[in-house]
């Protein structure tokens, strides 16, 4: 078949062009980090105040995650690219110039108000999961909320929520494309794009692409699971981090791609090697 | 267990001198609790003394564990006041008119308080160590080796010095209790309120527990409300029994009146069906 017989020269091209992809490669991975972070923050401080029993500090954060959980990520970027700068090109005199022209740190803005709303449900959700009488035995001991909440709560609660948030990292990850439509931000899918258009040769690239986020959600997810084993051994639950180098799947994230999920287990016994192919659950 | 007609009577001889004139230590006046349209407790008024160790019994649903958590603030009093040395818990009565308490105030009284539950209810993210000192260090401002010092000597009274390090995870149902009851009393409660602290435990570690509580009763002047199954042990701590049903008193008195010779139709037959006789 001429389409097989033709693959190297598709990946010819793919490598003459790997430093742009590399460049773009790299703004998708500080997209996804610094979104991330964001995200991350955002989500802890609004998913604690959403699970104060004070109104006046639950209720506001109730309507921010509401809000930034509803509106589009492609209609936020749109705003914050395109309307946003329209107001300053108005009114040169108005201060943060420099912030709104600033393209990519709009577009971290963006990825980590919109995941770090959804993440702060899955802190809030946490929170709540933790066993009332934990809770209960806090108030016994008098102790005051920021106390119970640092000492007690967050700690079982960091558990509970890791693989939520892992999942929304994956999905950071993948919405940090939209990146694309972004101007003067290049990331790994508008490099991409640049590579398919003038070639007119999609295979390899969209074959490359389908590889890097793989790979990429892979350490992701390998880095999530071990902060979960750590959290969980420190609540005494599971053994140590040696489990997730064992062959045994663990819970993926249900909304992962199918690729991810079928190929996880097999790419997990890799790093473990035979020493480590006990099953989870063995003790050693 | 002891049934109630052969068990010697350990009573103290001051039993009799608890009375309502002394200054009582928890006093419910007027109690009402309801969980929507469901009253728990209603009209309730009782008084606890310094010192007294009261057992509430009666069937499950009657209101006795409510009451505890009433005391602890773990539910919202819907009705009444409740005084702690003389002090309004939730509510106060200003000319007639219901207050809530400030939240500070509130806190001050509630570290006096302490509480084992029947779940035990440790901390899995610490040490048996560290549940034990955390509260002492962070809410009563206790330096960091007295209150090591002390959770040591406590964890020598509840029979496990050498778990100050294990993870409560690694320890059985009645290891982790003698746990909770130790840092319970890390805080040096004036009131410990016991909720059916062995109903979670194998029947033959039930006694090594209940061995602590007689211990700490014998040694300590804490006012203990108790809510318990164990018939024997609350015969043997405690000075004042009360039956509830349906969220009423229907009989208190001494144990030892309560358990030979109640004065109740309904006492008697709560008492044969748990006794099995």
């Amino acid at each position: 078949m001429e389409f097989f017989e033709d693959w190297p020269r598709y990946f010819e091209v793919a490598i003459n062009w790997s430093d742009r992809l590399l460049a773009g490669l790299w703004t998708t991975v500080q997209l996804t980090l610094f979104g991330g972070i964001l995200a991350f923050v955002i989500a802890i401080t609004l998913g604690l105040l959403a699970g104060s029993p004070n109104g006046w500090l639950r209720i506001p954060a109730r309507i921010l995650i509401e809000f930034f959980r509803g509106i589009s990520l492609v209609v936020l970027l749109f705003w914050l690219m395109f309307v946003l700068p329209q107001i300053w090109m108005r009114n040169p005199d108005l201060p943060f110039r420099d912030l709104v022209y600033n393209t990519f740190l709009l577009g971290v803005i963006a990825l980590g108000l919109n995941y770090g709303a959804y993440g702060a449900e899955a802190v809030r959700a946490s929170l709540t999961t933790v066993a009332s009488g934990q809770w209960e035995a806090t108030t016994a001991l008098s102790m005051s909320w920021p106390h119970k909440m640092r000492r007690v709560i967050f700690p079982q609660a960091w558990a509970l929520m890791l693989p939520s948030l892992s999942n929304l990292w994956i999905h950071l990850l993948k919405g940090s494309a939209i990146a694309y439509i972004m101007p003067f931000v290049s990331d790994f899918t508008a490099e991409l794009n640049q590579l398919r258009r003038p070639t007119d040769i999609w295979f390899s690239h969209a074959f490359v692409g389908l590889v890097v986020y793989f790979i990429l959600a892979l350490i992701l997810t390998l880095f999530m699971q071990a902060l979960e084993a750590r959290a969980k051994h420190k609540l005494g639950r599971g053994p140590s981090l040696r489990e997730i180098l064992s062959p045994a799947p663990k819970a993926i994230p249900t909304e992962a791609p199918a690729t991810a999920r079928s190929a996880e287990p097999k790419n997990m016994a890799g790093p473990g090697g035979p020493s480590n192919s006990t099953p989870a659950g063995g003790v050693r | 267990m002891p049934t109630p007609t052969d068990a010697a009577s350990t009573q103290p001889a001051e039993a009799a001198s608890f009375s309502a004139s002394d200054n009582p230590v928890i006093k419910f006046v007027d109690v009402e609790k309801r969980f929507g349209d469901n009253i728990v407790l209603k009209d309730l008024n009782f008084e606890v003394a310094q010192g007294e160790r009261v057992t509430l019994i009666g069937p499950s649903g009657s209101g006795k564990t409510t009451i505890l958590r009433l005391v602890m603030t773990l539910e919202e009093l819907t009705g009444g006041y409740i005084y702690i040395d003389g002090q309004p818990l939730t509510h106060e009565n200003r000319d007639g008119k219901r207050v809530p308490v400030s939240k500070k105030d509130q806190k001050k009284l509630r570290t006096r308080i302490g509480m084992v539950f029947q779940q035990f209810n440790l901390f899995p993210n610490m040490t048996v160590l560290q549940n034990i000192i955390e509260a002492p260090i962070h809410v009563l401002g206790q330096s960091q080796k007295d209150a090591i010092a002390k959770a040591h000597s406590l964890l020598e009274q509840v029979g496990l010095p050498d778990k100050a390090d294990a993870h409560p995870s690694s320890l059985s149902g009645g290891q982790q209790q003698r746990v909770a009851i130790a840092r319970a009393l890390a805080m040096d409660p004036e009131i410990l309120l016991l909720d059916e602290v062995t109903s979670a435990l194998d029947p033959e570690v039930v006694d090594d527990v209940l061995n602590i509580l007689r211990q700490v009763a014998d040694t300590t002047n804490v006012t203990m409300l108790i809510v318990t199954h164990e018939m024997g042990f609350a015969r043997d701590v405690s000075h004042k029994v009360m039956m509830f049903d349906g969220g009423h008193v229907v009989e208190e008195g001494h144990p030892d009146k309560i358990f030979t010779n109640p004065e109740q139709e309904r006492t008697r037959k709560f008492l044969s069906a748990v006794l099995g006789h």
